[in-house]
């Protein structure tokens, strides 16, 4: 009773030493995690570090600091995308963009089957496993010359490159996804009644997608990468071609603008891919932690 | 199929036969004979390790036996010790799991969960409920068919204590009202005698000890209750 008292008499800013020790002081706690910010600041910050790089690029430039010759100035790198566009860059990007999706579609098609058949049966992961994860080490940049060979120098090594590249992380992705959907649902579901193909369209393949989506996110950055080697292969048009061309004469200025097409492009695979998982998994929206 | 099978009774909806499932060197159940009537709610009860579960599964058909018979209805289904949902389908999508695609199948879907309580979920998703509105949901899922075997494994048992309650006046609400036999797989003794028209106690593979549960309902702890419970326990090697 007389404690209730003191510590009514205190307050709230009572001495830690005072003559009640026993006294404890209440407090509201400190919620550790800060509470999800705006979408907008989210945005905001996610453009603030590319735009402080360039700020610094800038500024290097205008400092006289770049060493002439080996980097040029922003400046520079905006006159030669004016020149390049008026030399039909669009049509290049094009090119190359259909080339990369179709060798894409191909490999991720070709990966998701083949996965598909190792996550899901014992049979599939014995026969196809092995030579594919043996497969996976090989340098594809280096297959280009055999490719040549086999192929001839059409578009059909291209492809063929562009395909088998972009195999493997949507193979090793479908595989472990479909073979880590949760047992128990599964079985759930069998005891349900569901089995066979519905079995693995309305639970299997749903339950899969997160992973599946992973290693899309992975083909499709591959895919963009496998061109620069493809477009070595007697081409005459295409941004590769236009990097290994650059690379050739010393083109500074046009090897940056390679660089930042590339780098448009892995941010657009991203938003891609991010809209794909937005649409296509509601059910894990706002659920990150429960 | 056995002489004993053959002459099979029609009022029964479980039978089996010497049932015989082994792990290993360790049998899980060794020669196990039960009969559950239509719909009989019966109780089975058992330490850990004493091969409840297994028999579950084999009445399910997740499993197989080794040796012995087993008879079940065709319509059956199970509520596991977790929801066991699928996270990708919405809540009445999920009652309706392995059923045709038809407006007739949502209605009753809907309707299954109007029985449990959750007809205002029905486009939730599944990760956004509690652990008790998740294992209602499974309850729904396993209720809208109207089996004729209702298989129980310990649904309860990740619930609290609250929601428990709850759970098991909703268990006996709907059982009574759809009538399957029920097989309810549990190691609360007081929860087998609040619901079970018959508790049967497992032990090392077979059954150990059986008894009727002839009380009225709804069932209050008295003393009946307690004599009952006090068997039970001691059935079980736990002394008061």
């Amino acid at each position: 009773m007389s404690r209730v008292e003191v510590h009514q008499r205190d307050e709230v800013g009572s001495e830690e030493f005072d003559d009640t020790p026993s006294l404890i002081e209440l407090v509201t706690p400190k919620v550790l995690r800060s509470r999800s910010r705006t979408r907008s600041r989210s945005v905001g910050l996610r453009v603030l570090s590319p735009l402080l790089l360039l700020l610094l690029w800038w500024a290097l430039a205008r400092a006289n600091w770049l060493p002439a010759g080996s980097l040029p100035t922003p400046y520079t790198v905006v006159k030669t995308f004016g020149t390049l566009f008026s030399h039909d860059l669009w049509g290049q990007i094009g090119d190359s963009l259909s080339l990369a999706g179709f060798g894409l579609s191909i490999g991720v098609t070709l990966g998701f089957s083949l996965g598909l058949m190792s996550g899901l049966s014992r049979i599939g992961e014995e026969l196809f496993d092995a030579p594919l994860q043996m497969l996976r080490t090989v340098p594809f940049l280096a297959l280009i010359p055999l490719f040549v060979v086999w192929m001839g120098i059409g578009e059909l090594p291209k492809v063929a490159l562009i395909s088998l590249a972009t195999t493997f992380p949507m193979y090793i992705n479908t595989a472990a996804a479909m073979r880590n959907v949760d047992r128990k649902v599964v079985e759930a579901a069998r005891s349900y009644g569901l089995h066979g193909i519905r079995l693995v369209r309305e639970v299997i393949f749903p339950l899969s997608l997160p992973g599946l989506l992973t290693g899309l996110r992975f083909s499709l950055s591959l895919s963009v990468l496998a061109l620069v080697g493809a477009e070595t292969i007697a081409s005459n048009g295409g941004i590769g071609y236009l990097i290994n061309q650059a690379e050739q004469f010393q083109q500074t200025s046009i090897v940056f603008c390679g660089v930042i097409i590339y780098a448009a492009l892995g941010l657009s695979a991203d938003l891609l891919v991010r809209v794909i998982e937005k649409l296509a998994l509601p059910w894990r929206a706002g659920v990150s932690v429960r | 199929m056995s002489a004993a099978l053959e002459m099979r009774d029609e009022t029964l909806a479980v039978d089996t036969h010497q049932l015989v499932r082994q792990f290993g060197e360790h049998p899980a159940l060794n020669g196990l004979d039960l009969k559950i009537r239509r719909g009989e709610f019966v109780a089975l009860l058992g330490k850990s390790g004493s091969g409840k579960t297994t028999l579950l599964r084999l009445l399910a058909g997740l499993d197989t036996p080794d040796s012995g018979e087993l008879l079940v209805p065709r319509s059956r289904t199970v509520v596991f010790q977790e929801p066991r949902l699928v996270n990708s389908k919405r809540v009445w999508q999920n009652v309706a799991l392995g059923l045709d695609r038809s407006s007739a199948t949502r209605a009753a879907a809907i309707g299954a969960l109007g029985e449990v309580g959750l007809a205002s979920h029905a486009n939730a998703w599944p990760a956004t409920l509690s652990g008790g509105e998740a294992q209602r949901v499974a309850l729904a899922r396993a209720l809208v068919r109207e089996p004729q075997l209702l298989l129980l494994d310990e649904p309860f048992a990740a619930l609290d204590a609250l929601t428990r309650l709850k759970m098991q006046q909703l268990i006996a609400d709907l059982c009574a009202r759809h009538g399957p036999a029920v097989l309810l797989v549990t190691h609360d003794v007081e929860e087998a005698l609040l619901l079970a028209d018959r508790v049967v106690l497992l032990r090392e593979g077979h059954l150990g000890f059986e008894v009727d549960v002839p009380m009225v309902r709804p069932r209050e702890i008295g003393v009946e209750f307690a004599s009952l419970r006090r068997r039970l326990l001691s059935e079980l090697g736990v002394d008061q």
